[in-house]
C-alpha cells in the first residue's frame, strides 16, 4: 500500500485498543462491587453488633456533638497556636542540628558529638515521656516562677521534633551532587555562602515531601500537650466528656484535627507527584 | 600547517609558539591516599594564552592534579603556584585563590534551581559584589556570543547537556579567570553534543584564553592543544607538543596509549 495517511490506524493498533479498553471497563467494575461489598459488610456487622446502638450514642450522638463543638473549637485554637511557634523553633534547632552534623572542621567536634547524641537519644524517647520530662521536670526545678503549661509543651515539641527534623535535612545536604559543591566553591563562594545559596535550596526541594509528612505529624502531636493539662482541643473534649459521661467530644476534637491536616496531606501529595513527574522526565543529558 | 604535521616530525623549537610569563607552575607535587602514591614528583608548567591537555589513562593521576590545582585537594609535597601566589601554602585564602580560577566539570556543574542568567552571574554578585545590572550586562554579553541569549531565563533541565556545558563554561569566563580548568568536561555528553562543546573551547583558545583541560578527546587534544602532557601511574610520561607526543612517540608505552585509543 503506497499511499497510507499519515492518521490511519492499522488493524493491529485497533484490536489491542479495544482489548484494553475491555480490560480497563472490567477492572473498574471489579473494584466498583469489591467496593460495596466490602461496605456492606463493616455496616452488617456494625448494624448486628448488639452493643451497636450504645456505641453510636457514646461516639457519634449529634447532640453531644453540638454541645462540645464550641468548646473543643475554642481549644484548637490553642493547637494552633502552638504549632505555628513549634514550626518556627523546629526550623531554627532541626536546621542548626543538621548543620552541625554535616561540618567536618576539627573546632566543631565537641558540638558534633553532642548534636550526634542529642538526635539519637530523642528519636528514641517516647515523645510523651519528653512532655513530662520537660512539662513536670522544669516547673519542678523552681528556677523560672510559673511557667505556662503551654509553652513547656511547645519546647518539648519542639525538642521532639527538631531531632527528626534534622534528620530529614541532614540526609537532604548529602544528597546534592558533590559537584555542586565543589562548582559553588571553584566560582570563589565560602562555605557558608554555598551552604546559604546553594545547597539548603536545593536540599529543601528534594527532601520537602518528607518534611511536609513529618510537619503533618507534628500537627496532630501537638494535641498531646493536654497531657501537661493545657487547654487545647483535646483537653477540652476531656473536660466535656468528664461532665457528661459522653465520648462524641474526642470524635469532634479528631474531626477538627483531620480537617486541620487535609489541606496539607492534598498540598503534599501533589507536591510529590509533581517532583516525581519532573524527576522522570528531566532525565536528559 | 594541519597537512604538513603528518609528512615530517615539527622540531620542539616549532611547535611551540612563545607564549606569555607561566601562568600555573606545577612543582614536583606529590599526594597520597595512605600508601598509595598517586601523583609522585608532578611537574609541569601553563603559560599564558597556552592550551594544555592532560591526557592518560584512568588512575594516571590526573583528576588528582586536577582537584590539587582547584584545592578540591590537599597536595602532600612540593608547590603549586598560579601566578606569584603558591597556593599549597595553608596560610593563602583559598576562597580568593579559587575565584581567580574557572573550573568546569564533568556534569551537574549549574545549580539547578537558579536560572541560566542567576548562574553566570551569581560569583560576580556574590563574591565580587557587582551590582545585579552590571553583572547581568556582561553575562548576557557571554551568553550572546554563543548564541544562548534567549535561554537566559530558563533552567538548566530545561537545557540540552552539550548547551549546560556551554553556560557552565560562560559561568567560569564571567570573571576573566587567569586560568580555565576543563575537567573532562565532554565525558557525560551524548557523542552528537560533544562537538558544540569543543568547539567553544576551541574559539577560546582563539580568543587567548590560558586553559588547562583533561580530557579523553584524543582528536580534539591534538588539533586544540599547544601542549599535550601525558601522565602514567602518577608521573609526567611526556610533555611536548602533539606532534611529538602523539604522532610520532618513541617511547614504547606511549605508543601503545595511543594506539589503544584509535583502535577504539
Amino acid at each position: 500500500m503506497p499511499d497510507i495517511p499519515v492518521q490511519q490506524v492499522s488493524e493491529v493498533e485497533r484490536e489491542r485498543a479495544g482489548f484494553r479498553r475491555k480490560e480497563s471497563m472490567r477492572s473498574v467494575a471489579t473494584s466498583i462491587v469489591s467496593t460495596i461489598i466490602f461496605v456492606a459488610l463493616v455496616v452488617a456487622v456494625l448494624k448486628s453488633s448488639p452493643g451497636w446502638p450504645r456505641v453510636k450514642e457514646s461516639f457519634f450522638s449529634a447532640e453531644y456533638f453540638a454541645l462540645a463543638w464550641p468548646q473543643v473549637v475554642e481549644g484548637l485554637l490553642l493547637n494552633i497556636r502552638v504549632l505555628i511557634v513549634a514550626l518556627a523553633g523546629v526550623a531554627v534547632l532541626g536546621t542548626s542540628l543538621a548543620l552541625i552534623r554535616i561540618t567536618t572542621s576539627a573546632v566543631m567536634f565537641p558540638l558534633r558529638v553532642v548534636a550526634r547524641f542529642y538526635t539519637t537519644i530523642m528519636r528514641g524517647i517516647p515523645m510523651i515521656v519528653v512532655l513530662y520530662l520537660i512539662g513536670f521536670g522544669i516547673p519542678g526545678l523552681d528556677l523560672f516562677g510559673r511557667i505556662d503549661k503551654a509553652v513547656l509543651g511547645t519546647v518539648a515539641v519542639v525538642m521532639s521534633y527538631s531531632a527528626y527534623i534534622a534528620e530529614v535535612l541532614r540526609a537532604g545536604f548529602e544528597d546534592v551532587h558533590p559537584s555542586q559543591r565543589a562548582s559553588a566553591r571553584s566560582l570563589g563562594l565560602t562555605t557558608g555562602q554555598t551552604m546559604r545559596l546553594v545547597i539548603i535550596p536545593q536540599a529543601l526541594r528534594k527532601i520537602a515531601p518528607a518534611l511536609m509528612n513529618d510537619f503533618i505529624a507534628m500537627q496532630k502531636d501537638v494535641g498531646l500537650i493536654s497531657t501537661l493539662g493545657a487547654i487545647d482541643a483535646v483537653r477540652a473534649a476531656q473536660i466535656v466528656v468528664a461532665k457528661t459521661y459522653n465520648f462524641t467530644p474526642y470524635v469532634v476534637a479528631s474531626v477538627l484535627f483531620i480537617l486541620m491536616s487535609v489541606p496539607f496531606i492534598l498540598l503534599n501529595d501533589w507536591y510529590s507527584a509533581k517532583l516525581r513527574k519532573r524527576e522522570q522526565t528531566g532525565g536528559m543529558v | 600547517m594541519a597537512d604538513e604535521k603528518h609528512d615530517r616530525p615539527i622540531s620542539a623549537e616549532h611547535a611551540a609558539p612563545v607564549f606569555g610569563e607561566k601562568v600555573l607552575r606545577i612543582d614536583n607535587v606529590v599526594k597520597r591516599f595512605g600508601d598509595n602514591t598517586v601523583l609522585d614528583h608532578i611537574s609541569f608548567d601553563v603559560r599564558k594564552h597556552e592550551t594544555v591537555a592532560l591526557l592518560g589513562a584512568s588512575g594516571s593521576g590526573k583528576s588528582t592534579i586536577m582537584k590539587c590545582v582547584n584545592l578540591l585537594e590537599r597536595v602532600d609535597d612540593g608547590q603549586i603556584w598560579l601566578g606569584a601566589t603558591d597556593i599549597t601554602d595553608p596560610r593563602i585564602d583559598q576562597d580568593k585563590v579559587r575565584a581567580r580560577i574557572g573550573v568546569v566539570f564533568q556534569q551537574f556543574n549549574l545549580f539547578s534551581h537558579m536560572t541560566v542568567l542567576n548562574n553566570v552571574t551569581l560569583s560576580a554578585r556574590k563574591v565580587h559584589k557587582w551590582p545585579r545590572d552590571k553583572a547581568e550586562e556582561k553575562a548576557m554579553g557571554l551568553l550572546r556570543r554563543i548564541g544562548m541569549e534567549r535561554k537566559a531565563k530558563e533552567y538548566p533541565d530545561r537545557l540540552s547537556g552539550g548547551q549546560q556545558q556551554r553556560v557552565a563554561i560562560c559561568r567560569a569566563l564571567m570573571m576573566e579567570p587567569e586560568l580555565l580548568l576543563l575537567d573532562e568536561i565532554t565525558s557525560a555528553l551524548d557523542p552528537l553534543l560533544v562537538g558544540e562543546v569543543l568547539e567553544m573551547v576551541g574559539e577560546l583558545k582563539h580568543q587567548g584564553a590560558t586553559i588547562l583541560m583533561a580530557t579523553h578527546e584524543m582528536g580534539f587534544a591534538h588539533d586544540a592543544a599547544d601542549r599535550i602532557v601525558l601522565l602514567r601511574r602518577g608521573k609526567v610520561a611526556e610533555n611536548g607538543s602533539p606532534e611529538e607526543v602523539m604522532d610520532y612517540p618513541t617511547d614504547p608505552e606511549t605508543r601503545r596509549f595511543f594506539a589503544a585509543y584509535n583502535r577504539v
